[in-house]
């Protein structure tokens, strides 16, 4: 059984999934920051793949990538870090990247490495359904990685079904149709979540884009398994030295979950 | 999936025009995230539909012809210089901003790089009456000032792209957000032959206009059904696409894209997309994308702010990769030196971008028996500035 769907059986809801970007904010702190977050109680961490042009992204993870790319991160250096990282990290990760980077590696050899390495699943936003279903699904299937289909307020139902039929680990709700995201109309993310949720998908679903403490998570997680935080915690991380990232994100995960 | 029932092309696709997914051969495709999944979708559903309305045709080429003044005339080049706004780009931001208001949109956004197509959807914008916002890079703001003093007098709303490399690449990022935040109300213009299907087919339908006349034109002027050569100059490709289209399922006439070598090819300070570029995603197709080995997308260098696109559309990565297009390059002096002479002689002074096509010509082997059209996509007002530097030195 996979990490993530073992992770689902074991605990179904309020699961707390953190996105951070590899390299980011120096080039090593990768491994630490997973670290930090596993130990204060993350159940999942999504690891951004830096690229220079991340339609998807608002500015905080843009930043983060842009950063991360100045410090020197590539895909290289990422499997060289993800060596032998499950020697301490036990919860499931998923790799969150664009395309174009991948395929100058090779998709293949990507899959192939991130299998070897102990990574989870992928969410590639870029890569759309025909071209998952028709070229690249296979791979991935291949080297037993889950695949991670977004879907948003605007995804008719028959293509939630597709996608959560194509999808495995979870699928991702996007909270709304945004880059960023923000709560300004949360009684419409409700109504959204309820109807995913009344659908009865194959798949847990994570809700993630506009979640960033405790009041958004614990919204979210009413009508979802769970939710992903992303810019509110890359933001806490701009700029801090290794040394500090223990606390910095210790202390972010406690406002959540305290 | 494939049903034995449709036409084999439907599949595969001609060089004219894309299969139904969105394929020129390798090239294309719709790489969007899932936000942008049911805008783009509502209009391939609908544009092929819409553009063949005859309420449709009727306004689209009534503009043309009384907003725009086409045809514009065959004077040894395609004289799309004449065009109201100063370039071709106008021919597609009109049919899509018509596209738009059929499609029930209320608000129009827009990338530029020169600002051409910054100016063109600005003006038909305020024509009709439409909010207009355009992205455009911090970088070209400063270099591009009198187009961006333009957009602002016909009413449209200049965001500055301040991420990324600030030029045209994350002025059309900043589009793509923005419509990704306005799934509702709002249509993207995008102004050339890229992006996810279907806008290359799209605007390459809208730009088709310029051999269309060319057809006809060179018929009346010189008898001959078509040309053994048709110039043009590719940064995204919209010029070229439309210069070609016509004749791009026809191997009796070659087609010749020239591209922006900056400083030189291999100088580092490059815009030539099919010799420095490999196969990659950017703005939502799969083309010929200038990237470092770790697939990040790289700066290009052109003189001419309408060529520095790190990208190509990939029709004419179709058309490269192929053998169909015969891909030239043409230096920042060697173009400087072409609108030079171009004004010198005929009279006529282009812009920088065309000036590329016009450099290029010296590098084909020509015979008094061929008939070539050159396409002068633009003219130079917009690179006065640069001239004048040029003139000084």
């Amino acid at each position: 059984m996979s990490r993530i769907k073992e992770l689902f059986r074991r605990k179904n809801n309020k699961i707390l999934n953190i996105y951070c970007t590899a390299g980011f904010p120096q080039l090593d702190s990768t491994l630490l920051v997973m670290k930090a977050l596993q130990n204060s109680g993350a159940d999942m961490i999504e690891l951004g793949m830096p690229y220079s042009d991340p339609l998807a992204d608002g500015n905080v993870i843009q930043a983060s990538s842009a950063a991360a790319l100045a410090n020197g991160m590539t895909l290289h250096r990422l499997f060289q870090q993800l060596r032998d990282f499950r020697k301490e990290i036990y919860v499931p990760v998923v790799l969150m990247g664009y395309m174009n980077p991948i395929l100058q590696y090779g998709f293949e050899r990507f899959c192939a490495d991130a299998a070897t390495a102990g990574i989870d699943g992928l969410i590639l936003p870029d890569l759309p359904q025909y071209e998952f279903e028709t070229e690249y699904g296979p791979i991935i299937k291949k080297y037993e990685l889950d695949f991670i289909f977004l879907v948003t307020p605007e995804t008719a139902e028959e293509r939630v079904k597709q996608l959560d039929s194509l999808s495995s680990g979870f699928l991702y709700a996007v909270s709304s149709s945004s880059t960023t995201g923000n709560e300004k109309d949360f009684a419409a993310v409700e109504i959204y979540l309820n109807k995913l949720w009344e659908m009865h998908l194959q798949n847990p679903i994570l809700v993630g884009f506009g979640i960033k403490d405790k009041a958004t998570f614990e919204s979210a997680c009413k009508q979802a398994n769970g939710a992903i935080i992303g810019s509110a915690f890359v933001k806490t991380l701009a700029g801090k030295k290794n040394k500090d990232i223990e606390a910095v994100a210790t202390d972010f995960i406690n406002t959540i979950k305290e | 999936m494939i049903s034995a029932l449709s036409s084999h092309n439907q599949y595969r696709g001609t060089y004219q025009q894309p299969n139904i997914f969105g394929y020129y051969g390798k090239f294309g495709g719709a790489f969007i995230p899932e936000m942008l999944h049911r805008n783009v979708e509502e209009l391939k559903e609908n544009y092929i539909n819409i553009m063949a309305e005859s309420s449709f045709q009727e306004e689209y080429q009534q503009l043309l012809r009384d907003y725009v003044g086409r045809p514009t005339p065959l004077f040894l080049a395609e004289r799309l210089n004449l065009n109201h706004t100063g370039a071709h780009k106008i021919n597609n931001a009109i049919g899509q901003v018509l596209l738009a208001q059929r499609l029930g949109k209320k608000r129009i956004i827009a990338e530029t790089g020169a600002g051409q197509h910054g100016v063109a959807t600005a003006t038909v914008c305020a024509l009709k009456g439409i909010e207009c916002i355009v992205y455009m890079g911090v970088k070209d703001i400063e270099r591009q000032a009198p187009n961006v003093a333009r957009m602002k007098m016909l009413g449209a709303t200049v965001i500055p792209a301040a991420s990324g490399s600030q030029t045209l690449k994350d002025a059309t990022n900043e589009a793509i957000r923005d419509w990704i935040n306005n799934p509702n109300d709002t249509h993207y213009v995008i102004g050339s032959v890229v992006g996810p299907h279907p806008y290359p087919d799209m605007v390459a339908r809208f730009q088709s206009v310029i051999s269309e006349e060319m057809r006809w034109q060179l018929k009346e002027k010189t008898g001959s059904e078509l040309p053994t050569h048709v110039v043009a100059c590719v940064g995204g490709g919209s010029n070229a696409a439309g210069a070609f289209y016509h004749f791009l399922d026809d191997p009796r006439v070659r087609l010749i894209a020239v591209e922006a070598a900056g400083h030189g090819i291999d100088s580092g300070m490059s815009a030539a997309t099919t010799q420095l570029g490999k196969p990659g995603i950017l703005h939502g197709s799969k083309s010929l994308v200038m990237q470092t080995e770790d697939g990040q997308v790289t700066e290009p260098h052109s003189i001419s702010a309408g060529l520095d696109y790190p990208g190509i559309g990939p029709l004419h990565a179709h058309l490269f990769d192929s053998g169909r297009g015969t891909f030239l390059s043409a230096t920042d002096n060697e173009a400087l030196e072409a609108a030079f002479e171009l004004s010198k002689l005929e009279g006529i002074i282009p812009a920088l971008e065309s000036s590329h096509a016009l450099a290029a010509l010296k590098q084909l082997k020509l015979s008094s028996k061929d008939t070539v059209v050159l396409c002068l996509s633009g003219r130079g007002d917009k690179d006065l500035a640069t001239y004048m530097k040029a003139m000084k030195k």
